[in-house]
Formats: C-alpha cells, sequence, structure tokens
C-alpha cells in the first residue's frame, strides 16, 4: 500500500506551559519538540502494514516551516521513505486538513493514517475534515488495524462512547490511530543515517486561511490550597465533600 | 436564526450528552431571542423519551424514519444531518465532543461549510455583532484559549460535563426525520461491537476515583472499585497502571490518555506527574491520596490524606456508605 502519515509536531509531555508577553503564542524558550504520540503510533503501524503485505510506501506529511525538519527526519529515521512539509504557518484544524487535502488530491495514497488527536491543540478535528474533503470513510480512534484478508479492505477497532467496535473498511481510507494500537519504534543508528539522504520535499501552500480567529492564551487558574485529613478521620472528609464541596 | 441539536442514544435510550446539548443551546441562545430548537435524534428512542427534551427547552424533535442511524456510522451520520441542516435552513448545529461527535462535527464542517468552535468548555458569550467569543483548554489542560467564532454557519461542539442541564418547558412535538436510506454506508461493514456493560463512562462520569502505582497490584483493585461503587464513581488509572496491564488502556487519563472533567476526581497512590496532571486538573474537586506527603499532586488537591492506599481506601469506602444510609 502507499501509506500517508499526517504528522505535528508538539512540545515534549514534560512541558512546563507558558505563553508570550502578548499570550498570542506558546513561549518557546527551553521546550523540546518531538513528534506528536499519536502521530508516532500512526507511523509505526504504516511501516507494520507494509511489512506484513509486503511491499509500499510510507510518506510523512507536516503542514508547518522549517524548524520542523528535525522532527520530519527523526520519522524517517523510524523507516518512512520520503517527507512533504507544507509551508504553512498552521493555525487552526481546517486549514491544515484543506491544504493536506489539496496535496492528497493530485497523489495516488492507499490509506491516509494520522494520531487520533494532537497533544498541543487537541482537537481532533483534522483526521474527519480530511475525510470529508476526500470523501473516503472515515475510522475514528482506530486501536487495531489489520489486512482483512481481501485486498483493499482493513479490519479496524475503533474506541466508541460506552465500548468498543471492529469494522471492515474499504480503501482509500481515513483513519486516526489510538493509544494500544502499537508501540513506537526507536530509530536505530542505520536509520538515522539512511534518512539524511532520504527525500524531503517542501511543497507550496494553498494559501487556506483559519476559520477561527485566535483572541488570547491563559494559563488556568490557581487552585486553592490542599486541606488535609488524617487516615482516622475519614467521616470529616465526607462531610466536607458533601457539604463544602457538595459533590457527595 | 435557527438552531439545531444533535442528541445521541445508544440502544435506543437518550444520552447524558442529549440533555446536555439541548440545555446547553438553550440556555445560551434563549436568552438572545432565539425561540426554534429542533433536536436531530441520531438513532430512535421512544416517542415518550423524544417529547420529554421538549422538558429542557426543544422545540421540535425530527426521530429518525428507520433504524439506519440505531448504531453510529460517520458517513451516515453526518449525509442525514447535512440534509436536515439544509432542509430545516438552520444557521447553528449543537453537539456533544463525544466519539461520535469528534467525527461528525469535522466533517459537517467541511460538507456544511461552518466554522467550527470544538470542544468549547462553556457556553460563549454572543457579541453585539453576532460573533462568539468561546474558551477551550489546550496543551491538554495546561492552557486556555480564547478564540472569536464568525460566519453564517457555525457548528459547536462541547465537552462532557461542561454544564448541567436545566428543567425549562414541557414535552415537545417529534417528527418523522428523513434517513436517505443510509446514505454512503457500504464503505464500512461492522464485524462486532463489544459494549461496557455496568460500568460508568469515564468521560460522562461525574465522580471518577483512579488509581497507581501506589495500589501495588492489580489485586488490589476491588478497593478502588469499592470506593467507586459507594458513590456511583468510575474507575480510571495512571500511565504507568495502563502501561504495565494491570487495568486497559482505555482507563487511562493523563495526557496522553484520556482528559476528563468530573466534579470530584479522588486519585489514590498516584504521585501526580505533570502528563497525568494535565489530564484531570479541569475537575472541580480534587482528593489525593499518597504515602509520600511531597508528591506534587498534593499541590493541586482541595483535600488530601496522606497515607497508604490499602488503610485509607476501606476507611474512606465505609465512611461513605455510613454517611450515604445515615
Amino acid at each position: 500500500m502507499n501509506i500517508l502519515v499526517c504528522l505535528s509536531q508538539v512540545p515534549d509531555t514534560t512541558t512546563k506551559i507558558a505563553f508570550s508577553a502578548d499570550n498570542k503564542s506558546l513561549n518557546k524558550t527551553g521546550v523540546q519538540y518531538i513528534i506528536n504520540p499519536y502521530d508516532e503510533l500512526a507511523l509505526t503501524k504504516a511501516l507494520e502494514l507494509n511489512e506484513a503485505t509486503g511491499g509500499g510506501t510510507v510518506t510523512v506529511i507536516h503542514v508547518g516551516g522549517a524548524d520542523a525538519e528535525p522532527v520530519l527526519r527523526k520519522a524517517l529515521a523510524i523507516g518512512a521513505d520520503q517527507a512533504v512539509r507544507i509551508e504553512a504557518e498552521p493555525l487552526d484544524s481546517r486549514q491544515v486538513a484543506a491544504e493536506l487535502a489539496a496535496y492528497i488530491q493530485g497523489q495516488s495514497y492507499d490509506l491516509v493514517l494520522t494520531g487520533r488527536e494532537s497533544i498541543d491543540y487537541n482537537s481532533g478535528l483534522v483526521g474527519g475534515m480530511l475525510s470529508q474533503y476526500l470523501d473516503w470513510p472515515l475510522v475514528n480512534v482506530a486501536t487495531s488495524i489489520d489486512p482483512a484478508g481481501q485486498a483493499g479492505v482493513l479490519a479496524v477497532s475503533r474506541d466508541m462512547d460506552g465500548g468498543r467496535e471492529k469494522v471492515e473498511v474499504s480503501l482509500p481510507a481515513v483513519i486516526t490511530c489510538q493509544k494500544e494500537l502499537t508501540e513506537p519504534r526507536i530509530p536505530n543508528m542505520r536509520g538515522i543515517m539512511a534518512a539524511r539522504s532520504k527525500p524531503l520535499q517542501v511543497v507550496s501552500p494553498q494559501g487556506i486561511g483559519p476559520d477561527l480567529s485566535l483572541l488570547s492564551h491563559a494559563l488556568p487558574p490557581a487552585r486553592q490550597s490542599c486541606r488535609y485529613f488524617e487516615a482516622d478521620q475519614m467521616d470529616a472528609l465526607v462531610e466536607a465533600l458533601r457539604q463544602q464541596a457538595k459533590v457527595l | 436564526m435557527k438552531v439545531l441539536i444533535y442528541a445521541e442514544q445508544q440502544d435506543g435510550q437518550l444520552k447524558k450528552s442529549a440533555f446536555e446539548a439541548v440545555s446547553f443551546a438553550v440556555q445560551t441562545w434563549a436568552p438572545h431571542g432565539v425561540q426554534d430548537f429542533t433536536v436531530v435524534m441520531g438513532g430512535r428512542v421512544s416517542e415518550q423519551d423524544a417529547a420529554g427534551l421538549g422538558n429542557y427547552g426543544a422545540t421540535l424533535v425530527l426521530m429518525p424514519e428507520d433504524g439506519s442511524l440505531d448504531a453510529f456510522e460517520p458517513h451516515v451520520h453526518s449525509a442525514v444531518l447535512l440534509d436536515a441542516l439544509q432542509k430545516s435552513g438552520a444557521d447553528l448545529l449543537v453537539m456533544a465532543h463525544t466519539y461520535a461527535g469528534k467525527s461528525l462535527a469535522p466533517r459537517l464542517a467541511v460538507s456544511w461549510q461552518a466554522t467550527l468552535a470544538a470542544a468549547v468548555n462553556h457556553p460563549p458569550e454572543v457579541q453585539q455583532d453576532g460573533s462568539w467569543t468561546v474558551q477551550r483548554t489546550v496543551y491538554s489542560n495546561k492552557g486556555l484559549a480564547t478564540y472569536q467564532v464568525s460566519g453564517d454557519r457555525r457548528i459547536l461542539s462541547f465537552t462532557p460535563n461542561a454544564l448541567k442541564p436545566v428543567l425549562q418547558g414541557a414535552p415537545c412535538p417529534v417528527q418523522p426525520l428523513s434517513t436517505l436510506a443510509g446514505a454512503g454506508a457500504s464503505r464500512t461493514h461492522r464485524l462486532e461491537v463489544q459494549k461496557v456493560q455496568g460500568k460508568i463512562p469515564l468521560t460522562e462520569a461525574e465522580r471518577v476515583i483512579s488509581g497507581g502505582r501506589g495500589l501495588k497490584g492489580p489485586e488490589n483493585w476491588h478497593l478502588i472499585e469499592g470506593l467507586a461503587d459507594a458513590c456511583a464513581a468510575a474507575t480510571a488509572c495512571s500511565k504507568p497502571v495502563s502501561d504495565m496491564h494491570w487495568r486497559s488502556h482505555d482507563e487511562h487519563v493523563g495526557q496522553t490518555g484520556i482528559t476528563i472533567k468530573p466534579d470530584l476526581y479522588i486519585a489514590v497512590g498516584i504521585s501526580g506527574a505533570i502528563q497525568h496532571l494535565a489530564g484531570v486538573s479541569s475537575s472541580k474537586t480534587i482528593v489525593a491520596i499518597n504515602t509520600d506527603p511531597e508528591a506534587p499532586f498534593f499541590k493541586v488537591a482541595d483535600y488530601g490524606v496522606v497515607g497508604d492506599a490499602l488503610e485509607v481506601l476501606p476507611r474512606l469506602t465505609e465512611a461513605i456508605r455510613r454517611s450515604a444510609g445515615s
């Protein structure tokens, strides 16, 4: 299969979040960027699917500036065959999905994989929007993806409200990836060396604008200080939860 | 302005998010003179239950004319909703940011060419010019972002538990909804469904009891379940616990797991790594139970107990049962 994996770069999960002086953007001082963890699972699964079915290519794509190239090189080191970067500043999900769709429509991919959400803006919308732009079926929040025994069909488990279900989906399709799908791979030295000479293509954007207009960021309000109870004061704790917090 | 509301059902029963969706729309836009709140049911429920959404302010419920929406399928549901939006002349769609909402809202934002404000925390502030100011969490609850949302057609999805449904109104009429004979169903085919039985869904739960490594092993989880049972709570766990397969990954709350905002979150034997706190810090009230008085969880907790989970849990469960019985 020819598989396209959509990657975003996000601050490392241990990052303490602070915003710029005008509250319009993240304060990037000292922030380490990583491949969005769910997108990294998508990449690993793409490699596994092609290893199992014996053939095809894995391309990674990112909408963003040149500062994302270390993350794309890492994806190549993990095993992607080539990388594409659409040269645009990503401002909202709609813009990213529209740019990706415009690129994909000129290519011939069998499958598009991406994470179920990015851990920076957490919207989880790009996969769904992309599937509608392409008019491909969507399987959101997949926990397993396997060949279904006939060409052009995959068997996919997905999380849903109140449980999980298994579906067969005809390709081409868009699938978003959830934990449990697979374990991320750590690039080895050979992969890192090979990544240096793999193609990384920069594509001009369509110039599609965002729908949303960001006014400001803020940190969550500070919580009040903790009130302590001893292990033998559980009746008092329950009383506080009932009368003071009113949550029981 | 005309508002359409998408309401979810499961196995023929209205979901909690259905009441929240109606109430969210009515509480936000009735004060701005909107009088028409039409509900599109995502699958069939009883006529009486459907009419009952009028008690929360709905003015009309459209019920699918056949069973083609009863099981959730993004293709079919988004096609039917698009048709309903176009026929009704609505300019706003309100839905919950559940698994179903996360599949439907982005597809409709493209097919209906609408501006989507997703995962909104509170009812929007409606400005003089009709635009909204909405707030949502970003960086997995470590930050907040405020957006201005404008456009002729808009979709708003709100996080579960964003507000409490309020009774205001009387049962409303129910009319049939055209389901377009299952548009686009053929490209996915359902093989099997595993439903979580007898458990409160984590994302909907008003109370959550969560266990970490301090429980010392999966054999002690009956203590978490006992407390959850005593206060009608859902159960959850930290990342190490799901990584060690003590509990399944769908209970993992945190930055790379599920983000929740219950009224009460009780963290037992969880130290409070920044990634875990990110997923739960929007909870209204937090109780931390940990042997280590320096555990970071105590910095965000409202109530704390320094002690061993295995000793504290049975006492707390007993205290809740005593209190409920009195």
